[in-house]
């Protein structure tokens, strides 16, 4: 199958899309779903295990309340069901990452279920119906030795490490999503976008995409138009940033048309998303293999949730998305433009942070949504991923603020930033960026500007103010941009009038 | 209860990466078989009544705190692995040449 896809609008033209979202959202607990080993990132490997995340005989799992809590506040968060007995099941198969030979999960038995999600796309919103939230466990970590590239073809062997093993994981499963037709590249990335939001306001997770704590598979199927019906599907996994589940749709659907317009069939399997090429390629296909012989977890008991531990943790749940959206944008004083362009580019946590940490929501704004969400696009990667915080995003408005600098030379403070060269104050010393407000070398530059201009001087002294705007770019010219803009427009006022 | 065939044995065989030849299928197929209908025997005694159950115990909600309690060092951990490399259980290939 060659890899020649068919042009967009010819997709739109001949077929509707139905997308699904699988997401799996790593809990921020402080241990493991079924033993007391600490769930963090970064130990050395294996020294966060025991017997029972490495499956050794006779060991005895044990559920993790507050990641049944947690469970149950994402499904009430997505106005879900909340089941009242469930259980734990036996997903069995036999890989290295999951050395009981099974890994624990729920089955026909989710925690959560029957939910829903508005999701904003374009200034509409746009529900997600949800079909499951159910718990389940991180597998271990391999890494692939052998062969040319690093990965599990052609591999001679593989190392593996444990301390993945167990952390909680809530699978959130969308019903298939129709009727997005163009939409459906940006209503997937804005259904995770704007799930990320709800997790993180919930406090259950890191939630971060480049670390693996939030990660999605998607699926795609096309039907002829009209048909109203659902085509085989296909399932990409891999798909780590927002900007990456777009593209990924985008691609599949294409893909898939272009398979169906030469009159093959979809071939329903996995496939892998290529950050770098922007392309999938076939991974296993889904046969008998994929028969997990699922049955229910005897060394655990069911989870009964009382109602009024439901209620009780229905009381703890931040705003629902689209009241909270609403707030910010009044609190903000954004317009609905404004408004739309920060949820499109997903930066709404970052600048209620950067507000939070002491910026203006306009300063704020300015950041985020035009020169770092500009060059995470540069970097292909998304913005909240870039490398820059919402505190350091206050901390160089405060000295914008402070008039030390200006948005010009904030412009390169971001660039020591990311490029690690410490906080903003020590990047303004260190490149010798702050702004010369000093009326004896303000002055000087303002007397060669007007010697250099003197048709432009003599329209100001004529009254034509506007015309200051000539002096002011020769002047930053000359100072290399540190000039300080307010003071040097009143000295060459002062200086024509 | 139905009978396990020799293809779902065969399957079975394939999903657990147990290589069996004919020989075996042939010799192994009866003998599950006859291991299923002495647990099938059991639904016999239950009635309508009886709702299946995957636990003995009426017991629901059983749950940790979440603390952190000692695990194993890197060096227990390993200390029954067939082999090791950089502190990780080292594993034969996974993908086969097939796949």
């Amino acid at each position: 199958m060659s890899d020649v896809l068919v042009p967009w609008d010819d997709v739109l033209a001949a077929y509707d899309p139905a997308l699904g979202l699988e997401v799996h959202v790593e809990l921020n607990t402080n241990t493991k779903m079924f033993c007391g080993c600490p769930a963090v990132y970064g130990g050395e490997p294996n020294t966060q295990v025991c017997p029972t995340c490495l499956g050794l005989p006779g060991a005895m799992p044990v559920v993790n309340g507050k990641a049944i809590e947690s469970a149950i506040r994402i499904g009430l968060a997505l106005n879900c069901e909340i089941a009242e007995w469930c259980r734990f099941a036996r997903k069995n198969y036999f890989y290295p990452d999951m050395p009981k030979n099974f890994q624990t999960s729920q089955y026909d038995e989710p925690i959560c279920f029957e939910g829903w999600m508005d999701v904003e796309v374009d200034g509409e919103n746009f529900r997600v119906e949800i079909e499951r939230a159910h718990m389940e466990e991180d597998t271990g970590k391999s890494l692939h030795v052998g062969g040319a590239t690093g990965r599990i073809h052609g591999a001679d062997y593989s190392l593996v490490d444990y301390n993945r093993a167990g952390i909680p994981l809530i699978e959130i499963v969308t019903k298939p999503i129709m009727g997005a037709g163009e939409k459906a590249p940006a209503v997937a990335r804005a259904y995770v976008s704007q799930l990320r939001d709800l997790i993180l306001a919930l406090g259950v997770s890191e939630a971060r995409m480049d670390q693996g704590n939030l990660r999605a598979d998607v699926n795609l199927s096309l039907a002829p138009k009209g048909s109203g019906g659902l085509g085989t599907r296909t399932e990409t996994k891999n798909v780590n940033s927002f900007r990456s589940v777009e593209r990924a749709v985008r691609y599949e659907m294409q893909r898939h048309a272009a398979v169906l317009n030469a009159g093959e069939a979809i071939f329903q399997e996995t496939r892998h998303w290529h950050e770098d090429t922007g392309v999938t390629t076939s991974g296993r296909a889904k046969s008998d293999a994929d028969d997990y012989r699922y049955f229910p977890e005897p060394d655990l008991v069911p989870v009964a949730p009382s109602r009024e531990w439901v209620d009780e943790l229905r009381g703890t749940l931040p705003e629902n998305p689209v009241e909270r959206r609403a707030r910010l944008q009044a609190d903000w004083g954004y317009t609905d433009l404004e408004m739309r362009d920060v949820v499109a580019s997903g930066v709404l946590v970052p600048i209620e942070e950067t507000v939070a940490a002491g910026a203006s929501p306009q300063a704020a704004r300015k950041w985020w949504s035009s020169e770092l969400a500009r060059r995470a696009n540069d970097a292909g990667v998304d913005v909240v991923d870039l490398g820059v915080s919402p505190a350091q995003v206050a901390a160089v408005q405060a000295l914008v603020d402070a008039k030390t600098i200006n948005d010009k030379l904030a412009r390169q403070v971001f660039d020591g930033l990311l490029a690690g060269e410490g906080t903003p104050e020590e990047i303004v010393a260190a490149r010798g960026l702050a702004v010369v407000s000093d009326d004896g070398a303000l002055g000087a530059a303002v007397d060669v500007a007007i010697a250099a201009n003197p048709d432009v001087a003599d329209k100001i002294r004529d009254g034509k103010v506007a015309a200051a705007g000539a002096l002011i770019g020769a002047v930053m010219k000359e100072m290399k941009g540190q000039a300080d803009a307010g003071r040097v427009r009143e000295l060459i006022l002062e200086k024509l009038s | 209860m139905p009978e396990i065939s020799r293809d779902e044995v065969a399957h079975l065989a394939v999903l657990a990466r147990i290589d069996l030849d004919d020989a075996e299928l042939d010799h192994l197929a009866p003998q599950l078989s006859v291991i299923l209908e002495s647990v099938a025997s059991i639904s016999g005694v239950a009635g309508d009544d009886v709702p299946p159950t995957s636990h003995p115990m009426p017991l629901t909600n059983v749950f940790r705190d979440d603390v952190v309690v000692p695990g194993l060092t890197a060096e227990q951990a390993l200390a029954g692995a067939p082999a090791s490399e950089q502190q990780r259980f080292s594993v034969p290939r996974i993908l086969g040449d097939e796949q």
